[in-house]
């Protein structure tokens, strides 16, 4: 690349410090809002420390045991719950996003209205995703018009109780979280395929390749990177998954705790004024983030050989 | 000491009120002044203040989760407000103990909030009063001058629920919230051939016969009760001990009771599956509902059924009368079981600049017998107040929603009835945790077992201190 | 065109009009729930108008415990500088990875993709207790400020710079004797304008529809955000509450945000579309 070889012939060594005072408002910024209070957390991890009535108790040093009591509580469950959910909103949502991104794309097709599409399917991302989930509990409710409407069809004999089923509330997450997200991922998929050279496709199409191996041996090699950013961003906002569950069913987790996810449990936590388990907690949730985001930083190393170690 | 560390880091807001004095329209410069701020914690100023001339703000905070006493403020007492007072009501809604969650941290900050920020009186209810009765947040109302005299009228449980363990009275109601069944009139006639309160009360005299009178609904095509939740307080309510013994929680047999009616209830189809407050649940209320009856206190029945019963609604034109949806096709009966559900105390914060005001306020509606009176006529509230009601009980009194029933008496013998000494501070979120758990259990989506863990697991989340098993 | 395109296209074109159905649909939904009065919703869902539209404009407007006037005005304020803040700073941040080369970079490069991932959640607890501390409490501060630490933001803006801003562009700027700042902000910025604007909105959407921490942080009315004037509108209460003021105040809340989203979707679509080519 262009830019790696200049960055070697560059002579003035000079220019370094540039790149640490552009740096410095990021990490002042992030060192008093985000490893202050991090550290602080982990602090009060440790004690006991919450409020029983009007009468505060600790904080007392207790050693680990909070992180005991956690991992003793339902923790694995709330953990499988995020993803869970996540996963039944992502599937759908990348690949839609994918054809719809390819379909756009498309030179060839000469889309009438594309701007108009484009411009509607990411409109669900402004509503508050509370109001939404607000919305859908009103619409899948025992006595609510989608059940109203599968009656008159004939679909149904009689209600389907969707919020009192495990997979019809997680169904309703995943289709809230699709609903909001795909818009905005169809448009970053989109800009990245419209990234690459128009004469790549056309060459692959002449020497006779379909659309699906235009779309595996072309495309997907060259977006890769804006593909890995969608699933990264997409993954981090599952795991912080909350106001959708936490509406729609009531903070309550319904039924049987199946929707309760891992910010919902934190959340109870921090609720109860609890600071010690909350801690605890947040630490806890600190390594499982960790953890994915070694996982994923080594899938973006591994992909980004041809950067030659820019990353 | 341990409140010092907490405090200490709560500081900053807390030293700005006591260096910007009174007055309105400090609140708006307040943020460039708490920036520079030491720590510096008094914890108990709070009396000191009170007696420091110049501290006392026009403001008179009163927290609340819900309009019901606002609308009582308004009709009963605003117009007796001294000039330049100001009332000012901080609404958060109970649900998730949001409202006890706000109403302490500001109790906590009291000692350092500025006279127009200070909570000068708070709203509790039944579930979590002893919370409130038993710390130092709330004044004995001797202090502001209310006697027991100026509460002999009132109805003894209302006034022993609100005493500490030394016995000082610590709030004070003006309702009564005796509840009894709330039925269709249409549907007993089909059904059992009557409508008469006291011959539907023969079909419904305990739970075995209240059973039976299920089972007859079921044939013809009706509900005995709305839902899951709706005979929940008649066995929460006459439980044989507290929800808590020492730092236990101990389930009830009464508790119990409810979990293998309900469940039996769900399973054979007497009711809706319906979860309290729910559109379902309120839409059983009003016309074409196939729903037998609620239980109901009195605030239920005005509040809440006479609006839910309506099929044109007094917003879109309607008129609260008969003929309009189901208004007037309903009556009262005891029922199996006598039960109190809910009930609003006032209670006098610690600290408050505004004591003169706080008595008022609760003279006027707790305990004066005129306004009173009105509140049972316009509103119909069930008064705290024996003379009002028993002489209210033998007048002519009509409720038009009951189809022209007096059910005063009704009332007044199941408030004399009512025992609240099985309560603990932790009511609220106990009830309400038991009853999320178990609609899992009761829709099938798990087993008994899995529902009470359930139940406990998320107490630990709310009460760290209770001991589950 | 051959019939298999004419096919292929005619599929294209129904999938897309049932996407905007469905996304169409839940926008009808709401404003048909904002123009029925709270009975009626409470009675079940309808798909026609109802005639409460002025009814409910005038009580969520004239709710003396909801300055919602002030909230708008609120919101527009946290989320129009946060969104500001986030895209400025991260663009800082990600030229001064991308165009610089120094011992650290590659250490903090990575060491920002690692925070990336740490849910705000996590340290909700002790950031309550910092702002506390630091008087902050009832500010806008807090809630502006910390998104100049925006990782996902950056790595945004890295892949961008990446694909879209050739080094020598900077090279030839500091030839002509532009001083760095300079070079970023008038000669760099411009360049990547569409990925700006991209992030800009992502970012004051996020901050517009926050709840959590602002929920924490605001408690006075007049200070209070848009998503906590519908909770407390919400849950004001179950006898007196009113779904016909909800459904308009998400109504009122959601128009800003869509009017300035659709002010830049053609430059953000055409924009990125343009950009893109380029590199």
């Amino acid at each position: 690349m262009v830019k790696e070889k200049k960055a070697k012939t560059r002579k003035k060594v000079s220019y370094a410090k540039w790149g640490y005072i552009f740096l410095i408002p990021f990490f002042a910024t992030y060192t008093i809002f985000s490893l202050i209070p991090l550290i602080s957390t982990f602090y009060n991890s440790l004690f006991e420390n919450y409020r029983s009535g009007l009468t505060q108790i600790g904080p007392n040093f207790v050693g680990l045991q909070n992180y005991i009591s956690i991992f003793q509580s339902d923790l694995l469950k709330y953990f499988g719950n995020t993803m869970i959910l996540w996963i039944i909103g992502f599937v759908p949502q990348i690949i839609v996003s994918l054809i719809l991104a390819v379909w756009f794309a498309d030179f060839r097709m000469r889309l009438k209205g594309s701007t108009f599409f484009k411009t509607i399917i990411y409109m669900p991302n402004v509503i508050m995703a509370a109001s939404f989930a607000m919305l859908i509990f009103a619409l899948f409710s025992d006595d609510g018009p989608m059940n109203n409407l599968l009656i008159k069809a004939g679909l149904s004999d009689g209600p389907i109780r969707f919020l009192a089923t495990v997979w019809g509330t997680r169904g309703l997450i995943g289709l809230m979280n699709f609903m909001m997200w795909f818009g905005n991922t169809t448009i970053l998929l989109m800009a990245a395929i419209m990234g690459v050279d128009a004469s790549l496709f056309e060459a692959a199409s002449i020497d006779g390749a379909k659309s699906f191996q235009i779309f595996t041996k072309v495309t997907m090699p060259i977006i890769r990177p804006i593909f890995i950013y969608v699933l990264v961003t997409s993954m981090i906002g599952g795991l912080q998954m909350f106001d959708v569950p936490q509406v729609l069913t009531n903070a309550k987790g319904t039924p049987d705790r199946t929707s309760m996810t891992l910010i919902m449990f934190l959340n109870n936590h921090l609720y109860s004024k609890n600071y010690g388990m909350a801690g605890a907690l947040s630490v806890i949730l600190f390594f499982i983030t960790a953890v994915l985001s070694m996982f994923v930083f080594i899938m973006l190393t591994s992909s980004g050989n041809k950067k030659g170690g820019r990353n | 000491m341990k409140k010092k560390v907490v405090s200490g880091l709560l500081c900053a807001v807390m030293v700005a009120s006591l260096t910007a004095g009174c007055g309105a329209k400090n609140t708006q410069t307040q943020e460039t002044t708490k920036g520079s701020a030491t720590a510096e914690t008094t914890s108990k100023g709070a009396e000191a203040q009170k007696e420091e001339p110049g501290k006392e703000g026009k403001v008179v905070n009163i927290y609340v989760w819900n309009d019901e006493f606002k609308a009582r403020y308004e009709d009963y007492y605003a117009s007796k407000l001294p000039a330049g007072y100001t009332v000012n009501f901080v609404t958060t809604p109970s649900e998730n103990n949001a409202y006890q969650n706000a109403l302490d941290e500001a109790l906590l900050n009291q000692a350092d909030a500025k006279a127009d920020d200070k909570v000068d009186m708070f709203l509790v209810e039944a579930d979590y009063i002893l919370k409130y009765v038993n710390s130092d947040s709330t004044l004995d109302l001797k202090e502001v001058g209310i006697t027991e005299q100026d509460m002999s009228k009132q109805f003894d449980y209302t006034k022993v629920i609100a005493q500490d363990t030394k016995g000082a009275q610590k709030g004070i109601s003006w309702q009564g919230c005796p509840g009894l069944y709330i039925y269709r009139r249409s549907i007993a006639k089909e059904v059992l051939g009557t409508d008469d309160p006291a011959e539907v009360q023969k079909a419904i005299n305990d739970w075995d016969t209240f059973d039976k009178t299920a089972a007859k609904m079921k044939d013809k095509g009706f509900y005995m009760v709305s839902g899951f939740d709706d005979s929940y307080r008649t066995f929460s309510n006459n439980v044989s001990g507290p929800w808590v013994n020492g730092d236990k929680v101990v389930i009830d047999p009464k508790i119990e009771k409810w979990i293998e009616q309900t469940k039996n209830y769900t399973d054979k189809g007497y009711n809706q599956k319906t979860v309290l407050w729910a559109a379902e649940w309120a839409s059983g209320q009003g016309p074409d509902s196939k729903v037998f009856g609620y239980f109901m206190p009195a605030w239920g029945v005005d509040f809440v059924m006479a609006k839910n019963s309506l099929a044109k609604a007094v917003a879109d034109g309607g008129k609260q009368e008969v003929g309009n949806g189901t208004f007037g096709d309903w009556a009262a009966t005891t029922g199996p079981e006598s039960y109190n559900w809910g009930g609003t105390w006032l209670c006098a914060a610690s600290g408050t600049d505004n004591a003169d005001i706080v008595a008022d306020i609760m003279k006027t509606i707790c305990t004066d017998d005129a306004t009173m009176k009105k509140i049972v006529e316009e509103k119909n509230d069930f008064a705290n107040n024996k003379t009002v009601m028993q002489a209210l009980a033998k007048s002519d009194y009509k409720s038009q929603f009951l189809g022209g029933q007096n059910p005063l008496q009704m009332f007044y013998d199941a408030a004399e009835k009512i025992d609240m000494s099985k309560i603990s501070p932790y009511d609220q979120g106990l009830n309400e945790s038991i009853q999320t758990a178990m609609h899992d259990y009761f829709n099938g989506t798990v087993d008994k077992d899995t529902a009470m863990k359930n139940f406990y697991t998320s107490i630990k989340e709310k009460y760290p201190e209770l001991k589950t098993e | 065109m051959g019939k298999a395109e004419k096919f292929k296209k005619a599929v294209v074109y129904v999938v897309l009009m049932l996407l905007v159905f469905l996304c169409l649909f839940f926008f009808y939904c709401l404003v048909i729930n904002a123009t029925r009065s709270h009975p009626e919703i409470s009675k079940g869902f309808s798909f026609i108008p109802g005639s409460s539209f002025g009814t409910n404009l005038q009580n969520v407007l004239h709710n003396k415990n909801l300055p919602v006037v002030q909230g708008i005005i609120n919101s527009l304020i946290v989320a129009g500088s946060s969104a500001a803040l986030a895209v400025y700073v991260s663009a800082m941040t990600a030229y001064g990875i991308h165009a610089y080369e120094f011992k650290m970079r590659k250490t903090i490069y990575m060491f920002i993709i690692l925070i990336m991932m740490i849910p705000t959640q996590v340290t909700t607890l002790g950031f309550l207790r910092l702002i506390n501390t630091m008087g902050l409490m009832d500010n806008f501060l807090p809630l502006i400020l910390p998104s100049m630490a925006a990782p996902v933001v950056f790595y945004f803006m890295v892949s961008y710079f990446e694909s879209n801003l050739p080094l020598e562009i900077v090279e030839s700027a500091r030839i002509d004797g532009s001083n760095e700042f300079y070079t970023f902000n008038f000669i760099v910025l411009p360049i990547v304008k569409p990925a700006l604007a991209v992030q800009g909105i992502f970012a004051f959407v996020a901050s517009w529809n926050n709840y959590f921490v602002p929920s924490l942080i605001l408690k006075s009315n007049e200070k209070k955000t848009l998503p906590i004037l519908i909770a407390q509108l919400r849950s004001a209460d179950f006898l007196k509450f009113d779904m016909g003021q909800v459904y308009m105040l998400i109504t009122i809340a959601i128009v800003p945000v869509a009017i300035i989203y659709l002010c830049l979707s053609k430059f953000i679509i055409g924009g990125v579309t343009a950009g893109s080519v380029k590199g």
